[in-house]
């Protein structure tokens, strides 16, 4: 329970905080859409452009496997890039703005 | 040929169902007791030392639910990793690998991904946000208990899915393997799981869920490492073996889809590399992108997972706990890709499909086969491990949902709906422990009656309910202003009712009409075989009998209808995610906008400043 009542409204029109919330805003559903874009382009690719997928780009692997296996990559990018920003940027603007309405 | 892809991919969806069913005759694979019971005990009894140590911890509700918020990041990314990994990605997509190649691979990928939404969109507004459940974070600017209550009906609708789905695999699985009966089998998976619930709520369930995801990467690594060492550690030697395996390559060659490939022209000539490439096994790409849809949202809306956000202190704990979680699962379904190649080179396609049609036992095979190349004793030991992670992966999945399913029941219907949210600590950990009690009973009661059904659409559907019903209002409720309590009973009714419509309508229903044509193709062809001479005449004797047999099915199941009375599916897809999910949103907006709320749009500013700062965030420890 909230020990303590805040004017909500109030600190939703703060400056810092329209200004955390367009940044994250802008991140979050940018990167979950770049990244929903990529994963399905592995089952798009797979059923419409095949002959693409069996190209062998090493020895017996082929294009369709590396796609597949940088998809794993590509995920824990975005995790891990998240992780960093979130950490070094809105974190640090959260903790600003709980500061000074404390 | 769609009928056996249908009993096929229905048999890697919930794993066991179908295939074990038809797993029958000659099989070589049995665990050795005077190994695998020594295993299981020390699981057990590992499991049921902390569940006493964490009964005494567990005094409030909050305790219950969520282990007073006291598990740390990588803790919690541990059990978020043994709460979804189940024994179906364990054994079957293995399996699907070491049948269909890169089809396989192809389909583990969606389980990852799925994970980047509950990382980006869910993961710390939850934990800011909510308390113990799904309707928490609903009822939060609405009015709370019409919403409680449909969102707990959501909850337990996902979660039945699920467990029913964990409840007859597992039950065919140790039948199986431990050569015990399935009610023996079942009984015993739902006393441990009544007893790891009702007694440490939460933080026994978390326990059993880091015990587990450790002994399945322990397990899934020393095997991928035997399979990586016959190779010579060199991926290139490891692709070249796929590829070169004759039998591998026979395997292909009698695959009806790569016969009409070699009809139309289109077939790669090298029958190895085919096993490679795309194709193989998922030929509808609409299916697959709706499956892929229901994974990307669904995961994020499973309440057993959304509450496992509810078990950290703070979002940052919380952000940590996933990303921990995506590195663990990737790379076990990257493990996974070796253990089913290598059961394809090491064990022959021909081979697992002996003991089961699907391929799920491929990883359990491998293992017996590469630990008796080092001394029949690693063999033994190493399928008795392997049975072990399997026994264990399905008591951390079912724990967390009945662990889920209670919540849903105790804390919103119970102390939130009918006791108007008085209720003191004591009592509030009485509704819990009781309701988990029945909760698991009727868990056992259904695993026991669902012996002879089909279950493997049960899973799908678990993901279609949660990525239509539940993500959507979720989301909207996080981030839009104007959604509101219409908005949230239409988006989880319509979502869920969808998904379920569809589903019954769908390819995955037993239709008697397509069933007495499969088996009048079956016969006519080996009636022609006969009338060709192709039949050997030692085989004849056995192919007469299939025939009167495949004539008996027929007769059986003509004119027989679905379900639902019909002939056949009205929906083309298996996975009704594509339609159910804008479905689900539509039905939200639409609600919402046609009866606006002030209170709602006024209380917007306090939802959305809280999930972004965690500001007056009920700390669980504060109850």
């Amino acid at each position: 329970m909230a020990q303590k009542t805040y004017d909500w409204a109030a600190i939703a029109k703060d400056p810092r905080f329209l200004e955390l919330h367009h940044k994250k805003s802008r991140f979050l559903f940018g990167w979950w859409i770049f990244s929903s874009i990529y994963y399905f382009l592995l089952p798009i690719g797979a059923a419409y452009a095949p002959e693409l997928f069996k190209i062998q780009v090493l020895g017996r692997i082929n294009f369709g496997y590396v796609f597949a296996l940088s998809q794993f990559f590509v995920s824990w990018g975005i995790a891990l890039y998240y992780a960093k920003v979130a950490n070094r940027d809105f974190d640090r603007m959260t903790r600003e703005l709980v500061q000074e309405l404390g | 040929m769609n009928k056996l892809l249908l009993s096929l991919t229905a048999a890697l969806l919930a794993l066991p169902g179908v295939a074990f069913a038809a797993a029958t005759g000659a099989s070589s694979l049995k665990a050795n007791p005077y190994v695998t019971i020594p295993i299981f005990l020390i699981i057990i009894g590992v499991t049921l030392a902390v569940v006493v140590n964490s009964a005494r911890k567990t005094k409030s509700a909050s305790d219950f639910y969520t282990a007073g918020g006291g598990i740390t990041g990588t803790q919690n990314g541990w059990a978020i990793a043994g709460d979804y990994m189940s024994a179906a990605s364990f054994l079957g997509i293995s399996g699907m690998i070491s049948l269909y190649g890169y089809d396989g691979f192809m389909y583990s990928v969606g389980w990852l991904v799925a994970y980047i939404t509950v990382l980006l969109i869910i993961a710390e507004p939850c934990r800011n946000a909510g308390k113990y459940t799904l309707g928490d974070i609903l009822s939060f600017r609405t009015n709370p208990k019409p919403v409680r209550a449909v969102a707990a009906i959501a909850t337990v609708s996902v979660t039945t899915f699920y467990l029913t789905a964990q409840m007859v695999g597992a039950g065919k699985l140790m039948q199986l393997l431990l050569d015990i009966p399935y009610v023996v089998a079942i009984v015993g998976v739902g006393v441990l799981m009544v007893g790891y619930v009702v007694f440490g709520g939460m933080t026994a369930t978390t326990w059993v869920q880091i015990i587990k995801a450790g002994l399945l990467m322990t397990g899934a690594a020393v095997l991928s490492l035997l399979v990586g060492i016959k190779s010579g550690m060199n991926p290139l030697q490891f692709f070249n073996d796929i590829a070169g395996s004759t039998n591998v390559q026979d395997h292909v060659k009698l695959l009806p889809i790569y016969l009409s490939e070699l009809k139309s022209g289109t077939a790669t000539m090298d029958a190895g590399q085919r096993f490679l490439e795309p194709g193989l096994f998922l030929t509808n790409p609409l299916d697959q992108i709706s499956l892929g849809m229901a994974l990307v949202l669904g995961t994020a809306g499973m309440p057993h997972i959304l509450m496992r956000f509810f078990t950290v202190p703070t979002a940052i704990e919380a952000r940590k706990s996933v990303i921990v979680a995506m590195f663990i699962i990737g790379s076990f379904y990257i493990l996974t890709t070796l253990l089913g190649f290598g059961a394809a080179i090491h064990v022959t396609p021909q081979g697992i499909q002996q003991i089961d049609k699907g391929g799920n036992m491929a990883a359990m095979i491998l293992a017996q086969k590469l630990g008796g190349d080092i001394s029949p004793f690693v063999g033994d030991l190493l399928l008795a491990f392997l049975c072990a992670v399997a026994f264990a992966t399905i008591l951390a999945v079912v724990s967390g949902l009945v662990l889920a399913a209670s919540a849903a029941i105790a804390h919103d219907i119970w102390v939130n709906v009918v006791k108007d949210g008085h209720a003191d600590q004591h009592e509030q950990v009485m509704a819990a422990r009781i309701t988990s009690l029945v909760v698991g009973v009727m868990g056992i009661v259904i695993g026991i009656a669902a012996e002879k059904q089909n279950v493997a659409h049960l899973v799908a559907l678990a993901f279609a309910v949660a990525s239509s019903g539940n993500l959507p209002v979720v989301a909207l409720s996080l981030f839009w202003r104007k959604m509101n309590t219409a908005g949230v009973i239409a988006g989880l009714v319509v979502g869920t009712v969808a998904s379920i419509g569809l589903v019954m309508v769908s390819p995955n229903m037993t239709y008697p009409d397509k069933v007495a044509d499969g088996a009048k193709a079956a016969y006519l062809k080996l009636e022609a075989d006969i009338a060709a001479g192709t039949i050997a005449p030692e085989a004849m004797e056995k192919t007469q009998a299939i025939i009167t047999a495949k004539r008996a099915e027929e007769s059986a199941n003509r004119g027989g209808t679905s379900m639902l009375g019909l002939s056949s599916a009205l929906f083309p897809l298996k996975n009704p995610g594509i339609v159910s999910i804008p479905a689900g949103f539509l039905a939200a907006i639409f609600a919402a906008l046609l009866f606006p709320n002030r209170r709602s749009e006024e209380m917007f500013d306090e939802v959305y400043v809280r999930q972004n700062t965690g500001l007056g965030m009920a700390k669980a420890i504060d109850h």
